[in-house]
């Protein structure tokens, strides 16, 4: 029932036996999870299953009921809500939490990473959805966290916004190359974006799979698909 | 472009509504609305000038006007405007102070909640007005009676609507707050507050309209200076036109502090579509 900062290892994240309940409901049980330094991860599985759970154990924000739990340093959370101080402006909203002299430059860096470099001392108000997420994952990365993680930030957005959401994440993490934790409906998302694909089931990583060059993606999108329960059987047959 | 029309004809049509007509209506509306108080005013000033109004009852408004004058220029309504101002400033800072200061812990801690709330609402219940007699008892009709009185009337908005900001300040936000790594102080003053401030500032709204009407109704009682002391020591000489003087000023610094709390809520709410000014 630890959660501590791990040394400098290969896997920067370590989690063995989980066990997460709400109340008398136990969510997770005797859950493992590793995740390289700078790995990016993606865990698919139906809704209901834990995965928010999960991400939230891992973030430091739920007590854990057994199991440990190590991350490296503070991890950044990007949230399916943008959640932007309203009363704040974007550059301020950037660096909230950032113990830094030149914090205005940093978020103007930023910023300036996901192409909101010119807005610095606009308010979230006057944002859309698409860009709104973009500050929060600047301000996710401003912090330039070990460990990012992701729960569905992306699911708001329409398809085209998506599409070049997926783009900007996959050029942010390989500049800054925290391990990450991609929590997501869409297997499409994961397949671009994981270097491995988890599927969890009745409150553990039930599947794995890896995203690789020979392997054909709609192949792997099948497998995926039928992980979740959603493929067709007879097709599998 | 004609078909889409006309799949529109079929449903609900939207015409071109034609605007000027409707300015028209704005303006007239505007002027006829400045023009009722204005000729009442005149009608007000024409009865006392001839005579149809007893000017021990109701002055013209145009001797009130050379009242106002008269007493500016011998200092007199300065003074007594200043002591009141000063009565009010007290009395709100002192009061307002105390009810944000337990509207602050009451509303970031259960137990705090749970040793001062109730008491707080019973006491709520009580119209402070109804206190009158006995603040009079335990402090005399000096200065102490009236700012307590002021202080008494601030309290109550400030304290519940700080509490009741602070509890609905999105949980997610704090949470968000957590997640960056802020320290208590931190989360304090970036989150809880600003996402209390709209309904601390209501607080702050109703609250100058109280310590207003507190104010009049402690200074009526027993002052030696003040613009209540202005008016009740002109009913002693029948003197309406200061009477009416100080009602009209009591008047209009009830409408400056309103405008004080909106000028507030402008600075301090920029960033909110209510309240804001819009860009
Ligand atoms: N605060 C809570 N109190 C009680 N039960 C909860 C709470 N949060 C989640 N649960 C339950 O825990 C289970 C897992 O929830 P979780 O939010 O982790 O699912 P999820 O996999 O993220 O689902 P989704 O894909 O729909 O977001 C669900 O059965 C849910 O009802
Ligand atoms: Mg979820």
């Amino acid at each position: 029932m630890s959660r501590q900062p791990s040394a400098f290892h290969k896997s920067a994240v370590v989690v063995s036996n989980l066990r997460r309940a709400y109340g008398d409901r136990i969510v997770i049980d005797r859950l493992n999870l590793r995740i390289g330094e700078g790995e990016f991860v993606a865990l698919l599985g139906e809704s209901g299953c834990g995965k928010t759970t999960l991400l939230r154990a891992l973030a430091g924000l739920d007590p854990i009921q057994g199991g440990s739990v190590e991350v490296p340093g503070r991890p950044a959370v990007v949230f399916q809500e943008h959640r932007l101080l309203p009363w704040d402006t974007l550059w301020r909203n950037v660096t909230l939490g950032l113990r830094a002299a030149d914090a205005r430059e940093r978020a103007a860096a930023a910023l300036g990473e996901v192409g909101l470099g010119d807005r610095l001392d606009d308010w979230p108000r006057n944002l859309s959805g698409g860009q709104a997420q973009r500050v929060a994952l600047a301000r996710a990365l401003v912090q330039e966290p070990k460990l990012l993680l992701l729960d569905e930030p992306f699911a708001a957005l329409d398809a085209l916004t998506r599409i070049r959401m997926h783009g900007l994440v996959k050029d942010l993490v390989a500049r800054h190359h925290p391990g990450a934790l991609l929590v997501t409906h869409d297997v499409d998302e994961a397949i671009r974006l994981a270097d491995r694909i988890l599927v969890m089931r009745k409150g553990v990583i039930a599947d794995e799979h890896r995203p690789s060059a020979e392997k054909d993606a709609s192949v792997l999108r099948a497998d995926l698909l039928r992980a979740l329960g959603v493929g067709s059987e007879r097709e599998a047959a | 472009m004609s078909s889409t029309l006309q799949i529109v004809a079929e449903g609900t049509s939207y015409a071109p509504v034609p605007s000027a007509r409707i300015r028209l209506g704005k303006n007239a509306l505007l002027l006829i609305s400045w023009l009722v108080p204005a000729a009442l005013l005149v009608l007000w000033e024409v009865l006392a000038r001839f005579g149809s109004i007893e000017p021990h009852v109701m002055p013209a408004p145009s001797k009130v006007l050379a009242t106002a004058y008269n007493l500016t220029v011998s200092g007199t309504l300065l003074h007594d405007l200043s002591v009141s101002l000063l009565r009010a400033a007290i009395g709100f800072a002192i009061g307002g102070g105390i009810g944000f200061a337990l509207g602050i812990l009451v509303g970031l801690s259960r137990l705090a909640e749970a040793v001062v709330d109730r008491t707080v609402q019973m006491v709520r219940a009580i119209p402070f007005l109804a206190l009158l007699p006995l603040v009079i008892v335990w402090f005399g009709v000096g200065e102490a009676q009236k700012i307590f009185l002021v202080a008494l009337g601030v309290a109550f908005p400030i304290y519940i609507n700080t509490t009741l900001g602070i509890r609905q300040v999105d949980p997610k936000l704090i949470e968000l707050g957590r997640v960056q790594g802020l320290g208590t102080w931190e989360l304090i003053r970036r989150i809880i507050l600003p996402g209390a401030m709209p309904s601390i500032l209501t607080g702050v709204r109703f609250s100058l309209a109280t310590a207003w009407l507190a104010l009049v109704v402690a200074e009526t009682i027993g002052a030696q200076a003040g613009l209540g002391f202005l008016a009740m020591d002109a009913r002693e000489f029948l003197r309406t036109d200061i009477i009416v003087l100080a009602i009209v000023i009591y008047a209009l610094i009830g409408v400056g502090a309103d405008s004080l709390a909106r000028l507030l809520e402008r600075r301090l709410l920029k960033w909110h579509p209510n309240y804001g000014a819009r860009p």
